[in-house]
């Protein structure tokens, strides 16, 4: 992955500030509805995480997962059910234990199918994710498909020390903002590295990279688990956000709109899926509240941004700030 | 000399058509070999059958005596083996730095002859281009970058099929300087080209396939012999 432009660069570092600035202006902009956005912002964020590391398999790797969702659902379902009832459950615990649990079943999930390639990885990752909505959805483990609760947010502490309260809105909006950019830097010391470079050769051509001595099947196993691991920290984040977990969350539908969320933004440039996350549930919010057949125009918004700009909206911004794409990969 | 690689009794198949009939062929440590034939005579499928890109239906293909037939082809390659293919395969989200980054490693006897600097210093005009994407390089360009790419494994044998098609004169005369100067660092090379001269003058042996058969193999062919005029057309 090329080097962005840096006036690129300083555009996104602006949209950070502005966005971590939010939260001390956002009443005087919107007094009515601060705390609702501060809300969706936090979960929009949550998202972009999602769809970061979904861009990881999709735009880098050219693998088109259909069952990405499986990975956040189980991220949060791993929450829910290490939490205890009626206490805060230990965060320095649950959180890895989950995101353990979730690297476990993405390298299962991916070792099954890696081997296919196109239509059939998409069929074999659609099957996966399925099976995981149905095994919460009809079973009693976790609520069945009523879900299941998180009564009391994780505690964050040291030595019996609170360091976060996870439990304040704004608090929890910092986690998400925290996360979004902690995910972005440390794809793209991964990307850089020369594990990132085969894998990004491998999106290209797997053939030629296996004519330089990689072997694709081991290079495309640990991206397919670095990606389903950081889709469970951002279900994770989710269910503590939310305080509720359901199946819909490892459905093929939550898994769709992930892939929108990365074609939108521009595959393969990592900061594009992220954008597209803001411009889906953004945009998606202002239709809802517009109409209530807000579908309709969803469409319509999804098809006019693919036919116009192929390449995303990341793809138009790295045209915009180096006049030319450095972004071939992305089609 | 010892044998590196060998295929013994190749049969090679695409489809229902017979492509290579019975072939031995073998490079020794350190040898440079040039393959040669017109068009569609299995120069590249040989090529192809020693690396398991394809895999011969019958006959054996040894590294260093060990039999690696059917073996994965990165498995292969990893045993010391660096593969420049026919249209250079350049990535193209990849840019000149990258592409050499990702490919550095050591050779099998833990040799890091062939170092980021020293590719460098070999193609300086690839120093200037660090931060361009490989595609956006010209044809010697992309040949150079090819070459140094496969250099940076610190492999024992080196592959070229058609280095120099397609290139200006004097690019051409530049990938032959350089692939003089690996020959002299004791790297074993399969060279395949069209430029049968240079071949004559650069190679160890001379190995000339017809149809899917070996139909010269030796080391004292010169631009008169019959066997050129006859099956190369020089």
């Amino acid at each position: 992955m090329s080097r962005l432009p840096r006036s690129l660069s300083i555009l996104l570092s602006v949209a950070i500030i502005l966005l971590g600035a939010y939260p001390l202006f956002g009443d005087v902009l919107f007094p009515n509805k601060h705390a609702f956005l501060m809300q969706k912002l936090t979960g929009i964020m949550i998202m972009a995480v999602m769809a970061m590391s979904l861009d990881l398999l999709v735009g880098v790797a050219g693998l088109v997962s259909m069952g990405h969702a499986a990975f956040f659902g189980l991220g949060g379902y791993m929450l829910a059910m290490l939490s205890p009832e009626y206490s805060a459950a230990n965060l320095w615990v649950v959180l890895p234990a989950a995101l353990v649990v979730v690297a476990i079943a993405s390298a299962m999930v991916g070792y099954l199918s890696i081997r296919t390639s196109g239509i059939y990885f998409i069929m074999v990752t659609l099957a996966f994710g399925q099976m995981g909505f149905y095994f919460f959805n009809d079973s009693k483990l976790a609520g069945g498909s009523d879900g299941a609760y998180i009564m009391v947010k994780p505690a964050v502490e040291i030595l019996g020390v609170s360091l976060l309260n996870l439990g304040d809105k704004r608090t929890l909006y910092y986690v998400g903002l925290g996360a979004l950019v902690g995910v972005y830097l440390l794809l793209r010391v991964v990307l850089a590295s020369p594990f990132g470079r085969v894998v990004s050769a491998i999106g290209v051509n797997e053939n030629r990279v296996r004519g330089l001595g990689f072997d694709p099947v081991a290079y495309k196993l640990l991206a397919f688990t670095i990606g389903g691991t950081i889709a469970g920290l951002a279900g994770f984040l989710a269910a503590i956000q939310y305080g509720f977990v359901n199946p819909a969350t490892l459905s093929w539908h939550h898994s769709g709109e992930a892939l929108v969320m990365v074609i939108l933004g521009g595959m393969g440039t990592l900061f594009g899926p992220a954008i597209g996350a803001f411009v889906f549930e953004l945009a998606k919010m202002g239709f809802e509240s517009v109409t209530e057949h807000w579908l309709l125009p969803m469409g319509a918004m999804i098809i006019g941004i693919v036919l116009l700009l192929p390449k995303g909206v990341g793809g138009l911004l790295l045209q915009l700030f180096s006049g030319r794409s450095k972004m071939e990969g992305g089609q | 000399m010892t044998t590196f690689i060998a295929g013994t009794g190749l049969h090679t198949y695409y489809g229902s058509s017979h492509t290579l009939h019975g072939i031995d062929f073998a490079v020794r440590r350190g040898e440079t070999v040039a393959l040669m034939g017109r068009n569609g005579m299995g120069k590249s499928t040989l090529l192809k059958s020693l690396l398991g890109i394809v895999n011969p239906r019958q006959g054996k293909v040894t590294m260093n005596g060990a039999d690696v037939t059917g073996a994965d082809t990165h498995a292969i390659i990893r045993r010391g083996i660096a593969y420049v293919p026919e249209g250079r395969g350049m990535f193209h989200n990849l840019t000149v730095r990258e592409h050499l980054v990702m490919s550095a490693r050591p050779g099998n006897d833990g040799r890091r002859d062939w170092t980021y600097e020293r590719i460098l210093e070999t193609f300086p005009r690839l120093a200037e281009r660090l931060g361009s994407l490989g595609t956006h390089l010209s044809g010697g360009e992309q040949q150079m970058l090819a070459v140094g790419r496969a250099l940076m494994t610190n492999p024992d044998l080196l592959i070229l099929d058609e280095a120099t098609e397609g290139l200006a004169p004097l690019i051409r005369r530049e990938i032959w300087h350089v692939i003089r100067s690996i020959k002299e660092t004791g790297i074993a090379s399969i060279i395949v080209d069209k430029n049968v001269n240079v071949l004559l003058g650069l190679a160890d042996r001379h190995v000339i396939l017809v149809k899917g058969e070996v139909v010269y193999d030796g080391s004292d062919l010169t631009p008169e012999s019959e066997i050129l005029k006859r099956h190369i057309g020089v």
